[in-house]
């Protein structure tokens, strides 16, 4: 096992959580590469997703509107902001090539907002390019463990 | 001097509930008046089950719900559409637990009696200590009367009720118009979004035949839109209108240039659609196809609200579900172009995703206005929600009543027809 590299992604990982549950979201902005893309998928089987529904299918520029919309005050579900802690392990390292690192972590979050607290599981795989001696986000695939039931809102990025 | 106000006696009459200009806050927190909504509405009329396009093949089905029953719809081997209730006739267990697939039959996992797609029992395992104490005609799973019109499929639990295209109406041209935004091809459900909010099914029936929260409660969607899209969707003082159909259904247009998808096809192209018309032009479409695909990819400018439990709402279908006085599940169907151009169908999912579901740009914002309309009505007991909105210039129209994009006409027909089932006399 090359513990070196998991080191590596698991830092890298850690530290995008902790901008999400900290609000920092130009810094988490510029994690990703230019073309990269954040999924969150409905159908746990889906791999085709471009071509299905999802609840979130965000290339740079929605990415940067989610984030105005999160922090523009202009949106009653998300002010108040609900507060996030994520906490991430599991990590294991799928596949590695020269440019590109994949890994699967576990991601237990809860959220708390006005007066209920809440808990979503997910299994999450990125897809990393190698950028100098980090990484830049290609992809982001978020499968909710309850994806196919139903949900409530989710005024945050997970 | 004030007046006052009279009180009323919940238990006297639920017709008392409902005025032409405005509703009793009971109808939002009265448990017995919901259990008397499942019986009086949700197991008395046409209720919206399925599109055709969920369940394509003999064998496929889908299960949801009618007020509080679970049931499965289902097509047969001779392509019939069944709703059956999901219940085993031997003990009660459900039969179906999954939400969609294909099946050959039906086998209860408890005893294992086993039901063809039409219902029928077709087999009991070790038979003979039943003798000759069971008739298995009289045993199939519980069939409802199914009707279907532009491809939505309703149910009803009732015999006796008039044919659901009598019960739609003027509805059904609505239906007709809605159906073009598959652009000459067929129009198939993909997919959906589901979530709930903690607050009675009404306020979500209101909420589609309301343009006067689009401004300030989708701020933030429209913040996050081109010029273009603003523009359209800049409609409360615009010329819309609102239109009571009859039987509690009516129409909300919203953008009446696009009200028939199929009308103005030689206007340009919008610029915002420019780079997918050059696209479908490069997959060797021809123009006039690739103009109708453009002007139907958004959608109609209208949301047609038919009582009590879906919506056609410019680009989805929109179905509510009951689950108890305070809290309400609601489904966002997503429509693609069945056998069109996939670039087309990205463009519609995109949209989707941009507004619906639990992390859309729209649907959060109008969830927490109707959890907050569900916590307010818990104050003053004795309070009504005003419903008088475009009372002064409403007018009667060919189908029922008009007035203004903004107005509550279609609040009040849907509440009419509230209040004329729920005052039946039971049979």
């Amino acid at each position: 096992m090359n513990l070196q590299l998991l080191n590596q992604v698991t830092g890298f990982i850690w530290a995008e959580s902790d901008m999400l549950d900290h609000g920092e979201f130009e810094t988490w902005l510029s994690l990703w590469s230019e073309k990269g893309t954040y999924i969150i998928p409905i159908d746990p089987n889906q791999e085709d997703f471009e071509n299905s529904l999802n609840y979130a299918y965000d290339d740079h520029h929605m990415r940067v509107l989610r984030v105005q919309r999160l922090t523009g005050g202009e949106s009653i579900s998300t002010s108040p902001q609900p507060r996030t802690v994520r906490t991430l392990s599991r990590f294991r390292v799928l596949s590695e090539t020269a440019e590109r690192v994949t890994v699967r972590c576990a991601q237990n979050l809860r959220e708390f907002r006005k007066d209920a607290l809440k808990h979503y599981s997910a299994d999450i795989v990125y897809e990393l390019e190698r950028a100098g001696d980090s990484f830049k986000i290609q992809r982001k695939l978020v499968r909710l463990i309850n994806s196919d039931d139903t949900l409530a809102g989710i005024g945050y990025i997970l | 001097m004030n007046h006052l106000i009279p009180t009323v006696n919940l238990d006297v009459n639920p017709a008392e509930l409902v005025r032409p200009d405005r509703v009793h806050t009971s109808l939002y927190t009265d448990p017995k008046l919901f259990d008397t909504e499942m019986d009086k509405i949700f197991y008395s009329t046409w209720i919206w089950v399925a599109h055709a396009s969920e369940i394509p093949d003999a064998g496929s089905y889908k299960s949801t719900y009618i007020g509080k029953q679970p049931v499965i719809v289902v097509r047969d081997r001779k392509k019939q559409v069944n709703v059956l209730l999901n219940r085993c006739r031997h003990r009660g267990a459900t039969v179906c637990e999954h939400k969609k697939g294909k099946a050959n039959s039906f086998v209860c996992p408890y005893h294992g009696w086993s039901y063809a797609l039409d219902g029928t029992l077709r087999g009991v395992p070790h038979p003979e200590s039943y003798g000759d104490c069971l008739d298995k005609g009289e045993l199939p799973l519980v069939s409802l009367r199914v009707e279907e019109y532009a491809g939505m499929v309703f149910a009803t639990f009732k015999a006796d009720i008039q044919p659901l295209s009598d019960f739609l109406g003027p509805a059904k041209k609505w239906m007709d118009l809605f159906m073009k935004q598959g652009a000459g091809y067929p129009i198939k459900v993909p997919g959906e979004h589901r979530f709930r909010f903690p607050g009675n099914w009404k306020i979500q029936l209101e909420n589609t035949t309301d343009a006067y929260h689009f401004p300030l409660v989708h701020k933030s969607f429209l913040s996050s839109v081109d010029e273009e899209t603003l523009k359209l969707f800049d409609f409360v003082e615009g010329p819309g209108y609102v239109e009571d159909l009859g039987n509690g259904h009516s129409v909300m247009v919203m953008i009446p240039d696009l009200v028939d998808l199929e009308a103005d096809l030689d206007k340009p192209i919008p610029e915002r659609f420019e780079g997918l018309a050059a696209e479908l032009r490069d997959e060797g479409i021809e123009e006039n196809q690739v103009r109708r695909i453009v002007r139907a990819v958004g959608g109609s400018g209208f949301n047609l609200n038919l009582f009590p439990n879906v919506a056609c709402s410019m680009a989805f279908f929109r179905v509510l579900q009951p689950i108890s006085v305070t809290e309400t599940e609601i489904h966002h169907s997503a429509i693609v172009m069945d056998g069109g151009p996939a670039v087309a169908n990205r463009y519609r999912l995109r949209l989707h995703e941009h507004f619906q579901g639990p992390m859309g740009f729209g649907t959060p914002d109008d969830s927490e206005a109707w959890e907050r309309v569900q916590k307010g009505a818990s104050a003053g007991t004795d309070l009504w929600i005003m419903l008088n909105r475009g009372l002064p210039g409403e007018q009667a129209s060919e189908d029922g009543l008009v007035s203004d994009v903004s107005a509550e006409t279609g609040m009040r027909a849907a509440y009419q027809q509230w209040k004329k089932m729920m005052s039946a006399e039971a049979k």
